[in-house]
Protein backbone atom coordinates (compact mmCIF):
# COMPACT_ATOMS: atom_id res chain seq x y z
CA UNK A 1 0.00 0.00 0.00
CA UNK A 2 2.21 2.65 1.27
CA UNK A 3 4.59 1.53 -2.00
CA UNK A 4 2.22 1.97 -3.95
CA UNK A 5 1.13 5.71 -2.91
CA UNK A 6 5.10 6.10 -3.32
CA UNK A 7 5.19 4.99 -7.15
CA UNK A 8 2.22 6.88 -7.65
CA UNK A 9 4.10 10.04 -5.91
CA UNK A 10 6.83 9.60 -7.99
CA UNK A 11 5.63 8.97 -11.55
CA UNK A 12 3.05 11.98 -10.66
CA UNK A 13 6.14 13.94 -10.03
CA UNK A 14 7.13 13.05 -13.17
CA UNK A 15 4.11 14.22 -15.13
CA UNK A 16 4.85 17.78 -13.41
CA UNK A 17 8.01 17.67 -14.58
CA UNK A 18 7.24 17.20 -17.93
CA UNK A 19 4.33 19.78 -18.25
CA UNK A 20 6.74 22.39 -17.38
CA UNK A 21 8.90 21.33 -19.05
CA UNK A 22 6.67 22.16 -22.00
CA UNK A 23 5.32 24.73 -20.13
CA UNK A 24 8.53 26.74 -20.75
CA UNK A 25 9.43 25.82 -24.02
CA UNK A 26 6.65 27.46 -24.99
CA UNK A 27 7.25 30.30 -22.88
CA UNK A 28 10.32 30.82 -24.96
CA UNK A 29 9.19 30.35 -28.10
CA UNK A 30 6.18 33.29 -27.17
CA UNK A 31 8.54 35.25 -25.91
CA UNK A 32 11.33 34.90 -29.20
CA UNK A 33 7.66 35.68 -30.66
CA UNK A 34 7.07 38.78 -28.88
CA UNK A 35 10.63 40.06 -29.53
CA UNK A 36 9.57 43.64 -31.22
CA UNK A 37 10.29 43.80 -34.75
CA UNK A 38 13.45 45.68 -35.97
CA UNK A 39 12.05 48.55 -37.36
CA UNK A 40 15.60 50.38 -37.16
CA UNK A 41 17.08 47.47 -39.65
CA UNK A 42 13.52 47.46 -41.49
CA UNK A 43 14.14 51.23 -42.09
CA UNK A 44 17.80 51.40 -43.55
CA UNK A 45 18.29 52.44 -47.00
CA UNK A 46 22.10 50.47 -47.21
CA UNK A 47 24.35 47.59 -46.01
CA UNK A 48 25.95 49.35 -43.93
CA UNK A 49 23.07 50.79 -42.15
CA UNK A 50 21.28 47.32 -42.21
CA UNK A 51 24.44 45.65 -40.63
CA UNK A 52 24.64 48.77 -38.27
CA UNK A 53 20.94 48.21 -37.17
CA UNK A 54 21.60 44.46 -36.98
CA UNK A 55 24.17 44.95 -34.76
CA UNK A 56 26.83 43.56 -37.02
CA UNK A 57 30.08 44.16 -37.93
CA UNK A 58 31.94 44.26 -41.65
CA UNK A 59 30.80 41.13 -43.59
CA UNK A 60 32.95 39.25 -44.98
CA UNK A 61 32.26 38.25 -48.71
CA UNK A 62 31.77 34.58 -48.71
CA UNK A 63 31.99 31.47 -51.08
CA UNK A 64 30.01 29.25 -49.01
CA UNK A 65 26.77 31.18 -49.46
CA UNK A 66 24.94 29.71 -52.26
CA UNK A 67 21.36 31.38 -53.82
CA UNK A 68 19.02 28.70 -54.70
CA UNK A 69 15.93 28.86 -56.76
CA UNK A 70 16.40 32.35 -56.99
CA UNK A 71 15.87 33.65 -61.06
CA UNK A 72 18.88 35.39 -63.24
CA UNK A 73 15.32 37.52 -64.51
CA UNK A 74 12.30 38.13 -62.76
CA UNK A 75 9.50 38.83 -65.18
CA UNK A 76 7.40 40.18 -62.29
CA UNK A 77 9.00 41.93 -59.27
CA UNK A 78 6.00 41.67 -57.50
CA UNK A 79 7.12 37.97 -56.53
CA UNK A 80 10.33 36.96 -57.48
CA UNK A 81 11.21 33.39 -55.39
CA UNK A 82 14.73 33.60 -53.18
CA UNK A 83 16.47 30.99 -51.73
CA UNK A 84 19.66 31.15 -49.62
CA UNK A 85 21.53 28.42 -48.57
CA UNK A 86 24.34 28.71 -46.42
CA UNK A 87 27.35 25.88 -45.59
CA UNK A 88 28.90 28.11 -43.08
CA UNK A 89 28.98 26.27 -40.00
CA UNK A 90 27.12 27.14 -36.68
CA UNK A 91 24.52 29.65 -39.56
CA UNK A 92 22.64 31.29 -36.51
CA UNK A 93 20.62 33.72 -39.00
CA UNK A 94 19.94 34.42 -42.56
CA UNK A 95 18.82 37.74 -43.64
CA UNK A 96 17.83 39.20 -47.23
CA UNK A 97 18.28 42.36 -48.79
CA UNK A 98 17.70 44.56 -51.54
CA UNK A 99 19.71 47.03 -52.81
CA UNK A 100 17.40 49.11 -54.92
CA UNK A 101 14.44 48.56 -52.87
CA UNK A 102 12.90 51.50 -51.01
CA UNK A 103 13.89 49.62 -47.73
CA UNK A 104 16.96 47.54 -48.18
CA UNK A 105 16.17 44.97 -45.66
CA UNK A 106 13.53 42.19 -46.79
CA UNK A 107 13.91 39.46 -44.30
CA UNK A 108 15.27 38.13 -41.03
CA UNK A 109 14.82 34.66 -40.23
CA UNK A 110 16.46 33.18 -37.14
CA UNK A 111 17.74 29.75 -37.81
CA UNK A 112 17.98 27.52 -34.52
CA UNK A 113 20.64 24.50 -34.38
CA UNK A 114 18.82 21.47 -36.15
CA UNK A 115 17.42 23.75 -38.73
CA UNK A 116 19.15 23.37 -41.61
CA UNK A 117 20.61 26.87 -43.11
CA UNK A 118 18.70 26.77 -46.69
CA UNK A 119 15.23 29.03 -46.80
CA UNK A 120 13.22 30.06 -49.49
CA UNK A 121 10.81 32.80 -49.43
CA UNK A 122 9.37 35.14 -52.16
CA UNK A 123 10.00 38.83 -52.18
CA UNK A 124 9.36 41.64 -53.81
CA UNK A 125 11.69 43.96 -55.92
CA UNK A 126 11.49 47.45 -57.14
CA UNK A 127 13.63 47.33 -59.91
CA UNK A 128 16.79 45.12 -61.51
CA UNK A 129 19.26 45.37 -58.40
CA UNK A 130 21.52 43.10 -56.03
CA UNK A 131 20.13 41.02 -54.02
CA UNK A 132 22.67 39.95 -50.73
CA UNK A 133 22.37 37.47 -48.50
CA UNK A 134 23.71 38.25 -45.28
CA UNK A 135 24.68 35.09 -42.71
CA UNK A 136 25.38 35.57 -39.16
CA UNK A 137 27.53 32.54 -38.09
CA UNK A 138 29.23 32.19 -35.23
CA UNK A 139 29.20 35.69 -34.02
CA UNK A 140 30.40 36.33 -37.51
CA UNK A 141 28.63 38.25 -40.58
CA UNK A 142 29.58 36.67 -43.89
CA UNK A 143 27.87 38.21 -47.33
CA UNK A 144 27.14 37.38 -50.95
CA UNK A 145 25.58 38.83 -53.81
CA UNK A 146 23.50 37.85 -56.94
CA UNK A 147 21.65 40.30 -59.20
CA UNK A 148 18.26 39.59 -60.40
CA UNK A 149 17.15 41.57 -63.50
CA UNK A 150 13.67 43.14 -63.39
CA UNK A 151 11.56 43.55 -66.17
CA UNK A 152 8.68 44.75 -64.18
CA UNK A 153 8.77 46.69 -60.96
CA UNK A 154 6.97 45.20 -57.72
CA UNK A 155 6.71 47.95 -55.94
CA UNK A 156 4.61 51.27 -56.53
CA UNK A 157 2.43 51.99 -59.49
CA UNK B 1 -7.62 36.78 -38.02
CA UNK B 2 -6.79 36.66 -41.53
CA UNK B 3 -7.33 33.34 -43.95
CA UNK B 4 -5.60 29.99 -43.22
CA UNK B 5 -2.50 29.04 -43.49
CA UNK B 6 -1.70 26.65 -46.16
CA UNK B 7 1.31 24.34 -44.54
CA UNK B 8 2.92 20.99 -45.73
CA UNK B 9 5.17 18.99 -43.40
CA UNK B 10 6.83 16.42 -45.54
CA UNK B 11 9.46 13.82 -43.87
CA UNK B 12 11.97 12.41 -45.81
CA UNK B 13 14.37 10.02 -43.81
CA UNK B 14 15.64 12.19 -40.93
CA UNK B 15 14.63 15.65 -42.45
CA UNK B 16 11.27 17.21 -42.01
CA UNK B 17 10.61 19.75 -44.86
CA UNK B 18 7.67 22.69 -43.59
CA UNK B 19 6.00 24.79 -46.49
CA UNK B 20 3.84 27.57 -45.70
CA UNK B 21 2.04 29.59 -47.79
CA UNK B 22 0.41 32.24 -45.95
CA UNK B 23 -2.72 34.96 -47.27
CA UNK B 24 -1.69 38.45 -46.31
CA UNK B 25 -2.06 41.83 -48.43
CA UNK B 26 1.86 42.44 -47.13
CA UNK B 27 0.83 46.37 -48.03
CA UNK B 28 3.87 48.22 -48.34
CA UNK B 29 2.76 51.47 -47.38
CA UNK B 30 4.34 52.82 -50.81
CA UNK B 31 1.42 51.83 -53.24
CA UNK B 32 -1.19 54.00 -54.62
CA UNK B 33 -4.82 53.62 -55.10
CA UNK B 34 -6.82 54.46 -57.89
CA UNK B 35 -7.47 57.74 -56.00
CA UNK B 36 -4.16 58.53 -55.49
CA UNK B 37 -4.47 57.46 -52.45
CA UNK B 38 -1.35 55.81 -50.41
CA UNK B 39 -2.58 52.54 -49.05
CA UNK B 40 -1.33 52.40 -45.19
CA UNK B 41 1.69 49.45 -44.83
CA UNK B 42 0.07 46.32 -43.15
CA UNK B 43 2.29 43.27 -43.37
CA UNK B 44 3.24 40.53 -41.18
CA UNK B 45 6.24 41.15 -39.05
CA UNK B 46 6.70 37.92 -36.97
CA UNK B 47 6.78 34.15 -38.03
CA UNK B 48 7.56 31.53 -35.40
CA UNK B 49 7.39 27.72 -36.72
CA UNK B 50 7.72 25.32 -33.90
CA UNK B 51 7.91 21.72 -33.54
CA UNK B 52 6.29 19.69 -30.64
CA UNK B 53 6.75 23.22 -28.35
CA UNK B 54 10.15 23.72 -29.73
CA UNK B 55 11.14 26.42 -32.05
CA UNK B 56 12.52 25.55 -35.42
CA UNK B 57 12.26 28.91 -37.13
CA UNK B 58 11.43 32.03 -36.73
CA UNK B 59 11.52 35.39 -38.61
CA UNK B 60 11.42 39.19 -39.02
CA UNK B 61 9.98 40.34 -42.03
CA UNK B 62 9.61 43.67 -43.71
CA UNK B 63 7.54 45.51 -46.57
CA UNK B 64 9.55 43.22 -49.26
CA UNK B 65 7.95 40.16 -48.70
CA UNK B 66 5.93 39.49 -51.31
CA UNK B 67 2.14 39.35 -51.21
CA UNK B 68 0.41 36.23 -49.71
CA UNK B 69 4.09 35.19 -48.11
CA UNK B 70 5.67 32.16 -49.01
CA UNK B 71 8.06 30.19 -46.97
CA UNK B 72 9.89 26.94 -47.18
CA UNK B 73 13.06 25.17 -44.65
CA UNK B 74 14.18 21.62 -42.97
CA UNK B 75 15.33 21.20 -40.26
CA UNK B 76 16.15 17.27 -38.78
CA UNK B 77 14.44 15.23 -36.46
CA UNK B 78 10.14 15.23 -36.69
CA UNK B 79 8.08 11.62 -36.83
CA UNK B 80 5.12 11.23 -39.16
CA UNK B 81 2.25 12.58 -37.32
CA UNK B 82 4.01 15.43 -34.93
CA UNK B 83 2.23 19.02 -34.96
CA UNK B 84 4.33 21.83 -37.27
CA UNK B 85 2.68 24.93 -35.44
CA UNK B 86 3.15 27.96 -37.62
CA UNK B 87 2.23 31.57 -36.05
CA UNK B 88 2.35 35.22 -37.47
CA UNK B 89 1.60 38.41 -36.09
CA UNK B 90 1.37 41.56 -38.02
CA UNK B 91 1.78 45.37 -37.91
CA UNK B 92 -1.63 46.18 -36.76
CA UNK B 93 -1.00 43.68 -33.89
CA UNK B 94 -3.52 40.82 -35.85
CA UNK B 95 -2.31 37.00 -35.58
CA UNK B 96 -3.05 33.80 -36.72
CA UNK B 97 -1.81 30.17 -35.40
CA UNK B 98 -2.43 27.19 -37.51
CA UNK B 99 -0.82 23.67 -37.01
CA UNK B 100 -0.41 20.85 -39.47
CA UNK B 101 0.65 17.06 -39.20
CA UNK B 102 4.03 15.85 -40.30
CA UNK B 103 3.34 13.59 -43.49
Amino acid sequence: MNDGRRTFLKSGGGVTLLTLLAAAGWLDAEEALAQTWNKAAFDTHSLGDTLHALGGNEPAQSRDIEFVQTPEIAENGAVVPVGVASKIPKTESIAILIEKNPNMLAAVFDVPAGTDPVISTRVKMAQTSNIYALVKADGRYYVAAKEVKVTLGGCGG
Amino acid sequence: MGEPMKIRATLTGDTTEVKVLMTHAMETGQRKDAQGQTSPAWLIQTILVTWNGKSVLSAQWGPAVAKNPFLSFRFKGGAKGDKIVVRWIDSRGDQRTDEASIA
